[in-house]
């Protein structure tokens, strides 16, 4: 039986450090919470290095250092670390650990952030070494018991056997023993080959599912501790705004309420018995707000700001290859456009929430982050103590998309409200207006692009010019170098391995001129490949259009040099069906883009009815993820990243009246539902010569195929989004 | 004060009338299996059955409630999770993160109790939550499976 360490009360559920932990590491156990303490010290298992515990049964136990959100992190990494062991699969059990504890084991699970799709990419290779070195570790221990050469023993499935003398053993069995032993040198170990891979690189059932149907699952939301009052929060509407006063006398004797509190400058929370009258009282709550010169903000005058950018000066040019605009200003034909894509927040299903309890020398949160070590940080700068004085409780987070990153905004919260409450566990949950007025959301943006064609169609020239507001300006100012601000340009990179540019044009200039605005911005699944993917890729179809070529063929052409880019695309539009008939009104599509490592192409098959109203049919995604760990997951993703840009496509937009963002719900902040969802078919064609993520880089050609297959249709491109405000007849 | 069935347990709950089911579900009686996404009957992710029919309970203040209405929340389903649409969602891999499938799962066995046998455009006029991670395509798969092995039981019986 697999089974996971899940506890359905995450209040016990705590480290014991063994005394042993800080000479050889060896010996650092889990409490299991949902068991009584004698099972426990049976059950608990011996940890044989920092990824791996084998209990006495024999089942082992995976730790993960990775975040998991729903993409199959967990499982993927558990079948690397238990291909090398060679253990049973069906004893895998997992765990997370903690940042503190990382930092007290000076980060022996090395990097805990969870974004950038590199999960597995980022921690491969360190995780096989730790289940391969534990394989070696516990054979050791097999033959020091045996006395015989290691190099007589096989091991399969955690077994361990010795031919000659007919002996076997299970890893349960050697694994004290084994604990004690040196650890190999990990550059010393040789992994094994993907084509020789007997667990990871099968489509292997998720670890995690079986409490996520039935309501045992606790997520962050779902935390109870003894004693433990709960807030609701509200922050200044503009963004940047700050608290002028509130007049907690009006909401003081509504049921449950004990205190409203300032939390620092721009936001007040009600902390009540339960969250549903905190939430009661924080809406009766007269509130002054200093909302400040951006309410004075909205969506047209951001608009015109990007615009300006379009043409100004300032812009710097990330990629110059002979003299792109002189080539398209006396090229024979020409195509122009200015496509433009909107702010978007990541609204995952659980909102944004984090319970804390602090006390002079102690602060710890339960939290749902896809960054532990920055929660931790978090906290700890909120609560004014040292790191080694917090502690970060992970949970399973119920959507993640980029919101749950590195800010830590709302632990912050948490620990300001619950440092007024010293010792009382408070747990904060922000309504879904809450959640929609203050994200960190997808840059908006504006792009001005230029080809020239020579008579007979061929591309002699092309200028793309990217306006719009920068993520590392509000998030990470150090990444900018000299104004130069080329995350902005990701997917249009020059530089092989990551992001880079899929085509070959004599004549090519990239350019980004920042222009930034008051709303706050961060990573959103796919970042900016999703609306570069969108300007190079629909700005193409256009070029090949105007060439009078057909949209593969046209594309093919610009990419010889860029095999991996091309293999995908042949596979989308092999599988797409490419250049085949299709039923009356349905039209294709296609596109290429690169991101996180990755290869992906798609093929969408769409249809736009006699009043405009478009209809996915079928979508064809193919994607070159180099290693290709589990397959069936990697699928998942790929539908999953379907919905996640579609929902984008036809309706995402969060807009901006007087400093505030507008759609505060799902009313007007539409989501795709099941009825929108298209046949998707996932086409991997991983070549297993690099290592490329997964759970973000198909996102950014879903969009583009589906416009493409659109000006297929009514025979117009579409340059700006969402398409709910388009009209297409 | 309200007395609630939920689960086959009548309970008296000490709230006002006005609070959401939802809300005295999760805080009052401490069943967290069915959650909170919007608040306003959009996304679904706090599906129970009330009498039978799939409702959203972040909508359904508890005055309007009776102490005959029965209540069935994710946790009430099924003691050993045994349900055909949970066994379909397993076999199929439908979770993703998981938040909103406890309401997915209460809105495909409310459906699949009054039609056994769902055609595609049943399923979308009836499942209508929200999903982020997108798992439309499986759940599709899942709500067939499972009326599949409904009809194969009926046959048997």
């Amino acid at each position: 039986m697999k089974k996971t360490l899940r506890t359905t009360n995450v209040s016990r559920r705590k480290f014991i450090v063994g005394t042993a932990a800080a000479g050889g590491g060896l010996a650092l156990g889990f409490k299991l919470p949902f068991i009584g303490s004698a099972e426990a010290a049976t059950a608990a298992g011996t940890e044989v290095n920092a990824w791996v515990v084998v209990r006495p049964d024999s089942t082992c136990v995976v730790r993960i250092a990775r975040s998991e959100m729903g993409q199959g992190t967990l499982t993927g990494l558990a079948q690397l670390v238990a291909e090398e062991l060679e253990c049973d699969w069906k004893k895998v059990a997992t765990e997370h650990v903690f940042p503190g504890q990382n930092l007290a084991r000076k980060r022996v699970w090395g990097d805990m952030a969870t974004g950038g799709s590199r999960g597995i990419r980022g921690s491969q290779d360190y995780v096989r070494r730790g289940g391969a070195a534990a394989r070696i570790m516990l054979m050791q221990a097999a033959a020091d018991q045996w006395k015989v050469p290691v190099g007589e023993l096989t091991v399969s499935n955690g077994v361990i056997t010795h031919a000659a003398s007919k002996r076997s053993t299970t890893y349960g069995k050697v694994a004290v023993a084994a604990a004690k032993l040196t650890p190999p040198d990990p550059k010393t170990i040789k992994l094994r080959d993907p084509k020789d891979w007997k667990i990871a690189g099968r489509p292997m059932k998720r670890l995690d599912t079986a409490d996520k149907l039935n309501g045992s699952k606790v997520y962050a939301i779902d935390v109870k501790l003894p004693g433990m009052l709960n807030a609701a929060v509200k922050a200044c509407p503009v963004h940047r705004g700050k608290l002028v006063s509130y007049d907690e006398a009006k909401v003081a004797n509504m049921p449950g309420v004990r205190r409203v509190v300032k939390v620092n400058d721009g936001a007040v929370a009600v902390v009540a018995d339960t969250w549903w009258r905190a939430k009661t009282a924080l809406e009766a709550l007269p509130i002054v707000w200093d909302e400040g010169a951006n309410a004075e903000q909205s969506s047209a005058t951001i608009a015109e700001r990007l615009k300006e950018g379009l043409t100004a000066d300032d812009a710097f040019a990330d990629t110059k290859i002979g003299d792109a605009l002189k080539t398209i200003a006396s090229a024979p034909k020409k195509v122009e456009a200015v496509y433009s894509t909107p702010f978007l927040s990541h609204a995952t299903m659980e909102p944004m929430n984090c319970t804390a309890k602090v006390t002079l020398d102690r602060v710890e949160v339960w939290t749902a982050t896809q960054s532990a070590e920055g929660s931790l940080a978090a906290a700890c700068e909120e609560a004014g103590l040292p790191l080694e004085k917090g502690e970060v409780h992970k949970l399973d987070l119920g959507g993640g998309f980029g919101r749950r990153g590195g800010t830590q905004d709302y632990t912050r919260q948490a620990v300001a409200i619950a440092k007024q409450f010293p010792g009382v566990p408070v747990k904060l949950i922000w309504s879904r207006e809450e959640d929609q007025a203050h994200d960190f959301y997808r840059p908006i943006s504006q792009c001005k692009m230029s080809a020239g064609l020579d008579e007979s169609g061929k591309l002699l020239g092309m200028h793309i010019r990217v306006s719009g507001q920068s993520i590392n300006a509000w998030l990470n100012p150090g990444a900018i170098k000299e104004g130069k601000d080329t995350r902005q340009l990701q997917g249009m990179w020059k530089e092989p391995g990551d992001a880079q540019f899929g085509y070959s044009v004599p004549s090519l200039q990239i350019e980004y001129a920042m222009r930034n605005t008051h709303v706050p911005v961060g990573p959103w699944r796919g970042v900016n490949t999703n609306q570069n993917g969108v300007y190079l890729e629909c700005f193409m179809e256009e070029v090949a259009r105007a060439s009078g070529k057909d949209s593969l063929e046209f594309r093919r052409e610009l990419m010889s040099n860029h095999p991996k880019h091309l293999a995908v695309l042949n596979a989308a539009a092999e599988k797409g069906d490419w250049g085949k008939p299709l039923p009356a009104g349905v039209h294709r599509g296609i596109a290429q883009f690169m991101g996180y490592g990755s290869y992906s192409a798609a093929t969408a098959e769409v249809s736009v009815s006699a009043d405009g109203k478009v209809k996915v049919h079928r979508m064809v995604l193919a994607l070159n993820c180099g290693h290709a760990v589990n397959p069936d997951q990697i699928a998942a993703q790929v539908e999953g990243s379907v919905v996640y840009g579609l929902s984008a496509a036809l309706y995402g937009e969060v807009t901006v009246e007087k400093g505030r963002m507008v759609e505060l719900n799902f009313h007007n902040y539409r989501l795709l539902r099941l009825a929108e969802m298209p046949r998707v078919e996932t086409v991997i064609v991983p070549s297993y010569d690099f290592w490329g993520g997964v759970g973000e880089p198909t996102i950014c050609v879903v969009t583009p195929a589906v416009l493409n297959a659109i000006f297929a249709a009514t025979g117009k491109p579409v340059r700006s989004l969402p398409l709910k405000n388009v009209k297409l007849v | 004060m309200p007395k609630l069935n939920i689960n086959g347990k009548v309970r008296d709950v000490q709230v006002e009338a006005g609070t959401p089911l939802l809300w005295v579900i999760r805080e009052q009686v401490g069943l967290t299996g069915t959650k909170y996404g919007c608040g306003v009957a959009q996304c679904g992710a706090c599906s129970v059955h009330i009498n039978g029919e799939v409702r959203r309970s972040c909508s359904v203040p508890v005055g309007e409630l009776k102490p005959t209405d029965r209540i069935v929340t994710i946790e009430g389903l099924s003691p050993t999770s045994s349900n055909p649409v949970q066994k379909a969602w397993a076999a199929l891999d439908v979770p993703q993160c998981g938040y909103c499938q406890s309401g997915q799962i209460m809105a495909a066995t409310a459906l699949l109790r009054k039609n056994p046998n769902p055609t595609d455009a049943d399923i979308d006029a009836a499942m209508t939550n929200i999903c982020r991670c997108g798992t439309y395509q499986r759940i599709r798969a899942g709500v067939h499976m499972a009326a599949a092995h409904l009809r194969s039981e009926a046959k048997k019986a």
